[in-house]
């Protein structure tokens, strides 16, 4: 598995943080997974030789925590909240927008490869519902308009890109 | 977001002042890390027992004394003591700690350092949730800061003491909010809650040692009551349910947000604060303390007696918005999560969309928790897309008696919490809902958008 230097580096750096190496399980995961795009067994093997666990302990922290995946997903990554709160507020109107702007379906990657469009539990911004993450970024008070505008915005990215 | 003019902002007084920004120099412009100079110059059992007269309860869910919880640390074992911030706020319909950390970082850094201090921990973790990506970054950036400044790591303003900030990812698991559970995961492990006893945080927590986890509210609160002197504190409320409260409001109203209050009521808040419902629309219900907490119906009468034998009789509007004022209406105020939900909410679909939520968050340890959820969400769901059956809701009833008190952990609780007080409250109308559902065809598209469960 070749890595980034970047990568390495905040690995190195994780690790020691802790007073047990274990404990760096999640963020070399997570530094890992912004390197790759993804968590594979090679990855899962990998970071337990790193911390001297067992593989598949590394594989059982993998598959328990939504935010780590085994597969790939579009450049962008886009969560919609599908909570109560962001459902009262219409929600689903809005991911239905974005699905229908990529012409793609829940937790595809779209035909384009510009996104993965998911729906993701509550991402405690209640009071700004609906909302959605695009990457690190919260766009909040969603309706179907600011959402087809943010596409837009992607589309418009990925052509510069 | 707009100061209301009947908040009374102490933890959030300057966070939404124009210009205000999350770097140390505004904060130490503001009065910030005065307290934290002032703490480590003083006996560390005076400042416990401050906050122990303080009478400051937990913010997180529990409402468990604060001062109570640092003084069962077992001093005796030899073994480092840890601090835990749990900054995992993912209790639906709670957003305050997110405002705390990304508009006043260092407010929870000074916090966490003089609670550090009076309980002397060996380190301190915070650990957040990663649907804030950004806060994380800012925790980061700030306690590099507080570090330049000597107010976090080795020597603290030449006290000798010494104490680390580590700030920790999770990856969007929920039950990492339960406290045993982010310990797991914070060893490096799936976020299976321990059971209790033996392992009580305070005497095996992180590592096998005394650990003390608290919320970022709760830790934000210290420098306060060092500040004010815990006698002036406690005048805040009402006794037993001392200091402001953070109150997070979504849903149903004219102005939905995060509002700093204290001694005020439920009505209040939603009425006067929030401005009522929204045109046209009345208040069916509501959740006063987060998704777990059990449904509050308006038009119901709330009676009984308390404490000192006076009987009340309240609408939902007078119930006082605190701790005790919400359990004696028999549910909790949790989080501070109050979602409103008005009469374009059918509670059966409301109570659909939760299932998948708790369904999905199940660590999935304990078998009654783990397959009823599931079954929860199973029946729920049928019901929503027409396939009601005539037995359902009794069904419902069924699955969440058999999850409720026979876990690990309240996740248990959490889970049978809303199919229970949902169909206390709303029998009949899960009664003609199924009734009217329980054949294909017709238009269902508001109860699936709403239900949000593809």
């Amino acid at each position: 598995m070749e890595l980034k230097p970047e990568t390495l580096a905040e690995i190195e750096e994780a690790i020691p943080k802790y007073p047990e190496k274990q404990s760096a399980v999640m963020p070399l995961l997570h530094a890992i997974q912004k390197d790759q795009g993804l968590l594979t067994n090679e990855a899962a093997e990998w970071v337990a030789g790193k911390l001297g666990m067992e593989a598949i302990q590394v594989l059982a922290v993998i598959t328990f925590y939504p935010f780590f995946r085994q597969h790939r997903i579009g450049k962008r990554h886009i969560r919609v909240c599908r909570t109560l709160s962001c459902a009262m507020a219409g929600g689903a109107k809005v991911c239905d927008r974005v699905l229908s702007e990529f012409d793609t379906g829940l937790n595809e990657i779209s035909p384009g490869g510009e996104v993965t469009v998911e729906f993701a539990e509550c991402l405690a911004s209640c009071g700004s519902a609906p909302v959605m993450l695009v990457d690190d970024d919260l766009h909040e008070n969603l309706d179907e308009e600011k959402a087809k505008a943010i596409c837009d915005q992607i589309k418009s990215e990925a052509v510069q890109a | 977001m707009a100061i209301h003019p009947r908040e009374k902002r102490i933890i959030l007084k300057y966070a939404d002042e124009p210009g205000y920004t999350p770097d140390i120099d505004c904060y130490m412009r503001h009065g910030g890390y005065v307290m934290l100079k002032k703490a480590v110059g003083m006996d560390k059992q005076m400042i416990c027992d401050e906050v122990k007269n303080s009478q400051l309860r937990g913010r997180g869910g529990a409402g468990f004394p604060a001062g109570v919880k640092w003084s069962f640390v077992d001093r005796k074992s030899g073994k480092p003591v840890y601090m835990v911030c749990n900054c995992d706020e993912s209790e639906p319909g709670t957003f305050k700690d997110r405002q705390i950390v990304h508009k006043d970082p260092h407010q929870l850094i000074e916090g966490i350092m003089i609670s550090c201090f009076a309980t002397d921990c060996a380190k301190a973790f915070i650990y957040i949730r990663e649907e804030m990506p950004k806060g994380a970054k800012i925790l980061e950036q700030a306690i590099k800061e507080a570090k330049e400044k000597n107010f976090v790591g080795d020597d603290i303003l030449g006290s000798g003491y010494s104490c680390d900030i580590v700030v920790h990812r999770g990856a969007a698991a929920y039950i990492c909010g339960e406290e045993t559970g982010l310990i797991e995961s914070l060893e490096g492990k799936r976020a299976n809650p321990r059971i209790k006893p033996p392992y009580f945080p305070a005497a095996l927590g992180l590592y096998m040692c005394p650990t003390i986890v608290n919320n970022v509210e709760t830790l934000c609160n210290v420098k306060h009551i060092l500040e004010m002197g815990a006698e002036e504190y406690a005048k805040i409320g009402r006794p037993n349910n001392t200091g402001t409260r953070i109150w997070c409001v979504s849903g149903g109203v004219k102005r939905p947000g995060y509002y700093e209050v204290a001694g005020i009521t439920l009505g209040e808040l939603v009425y006067d604060i929030c401005g009522g419902p929204k045109e046209g629309r009345t208040i069916k219900a509501i959740i006063p303390g987060g998704s777990s907490m059990k449904i509050l119906k308006n038009g119901e009468r709330f009676k009984g007696k308390d404490r000192d034998g006076n009987e009340y009789d309240w609408g939902i509007e007078d119930i006082p918005l605190d701790y005790d004022g919400i359990a004696a209406a028999g549910s909790m105020s949790g989080s501070g999560g109050m979602m409103v939900l008005d009469d374009s909410v059918e509670i059966p679909v409301a109570l659909a969309n939760l299932m998948a939520f708790y369904s999905h968050e199940s660590c999935g340890q304990c078998t009654p928790c783990r397959e009823g959820s599931l079954w929860l969400k199973k029946i729920t769901t049928r019901m929503v897309h027409g396939e009601a059956r005539p037995e359902d809701v009794d069904l419902l009833r069924s699955v969440a008696d058999q999850i409720e008190g026979r876990t690990i952990c309240a996740f248990g609780f959490a889970v049978a919490w809303p199919v229970q007080s949902y169909l206390d409250k709303f029998e009949d109308e899960f009664r003609e809902f199924a009734q009217r559902h329980n054949h294909l065809g017709g238009d269902r598209t508001a109860a699936k958008e709403l239900a949000c469960n593809h």
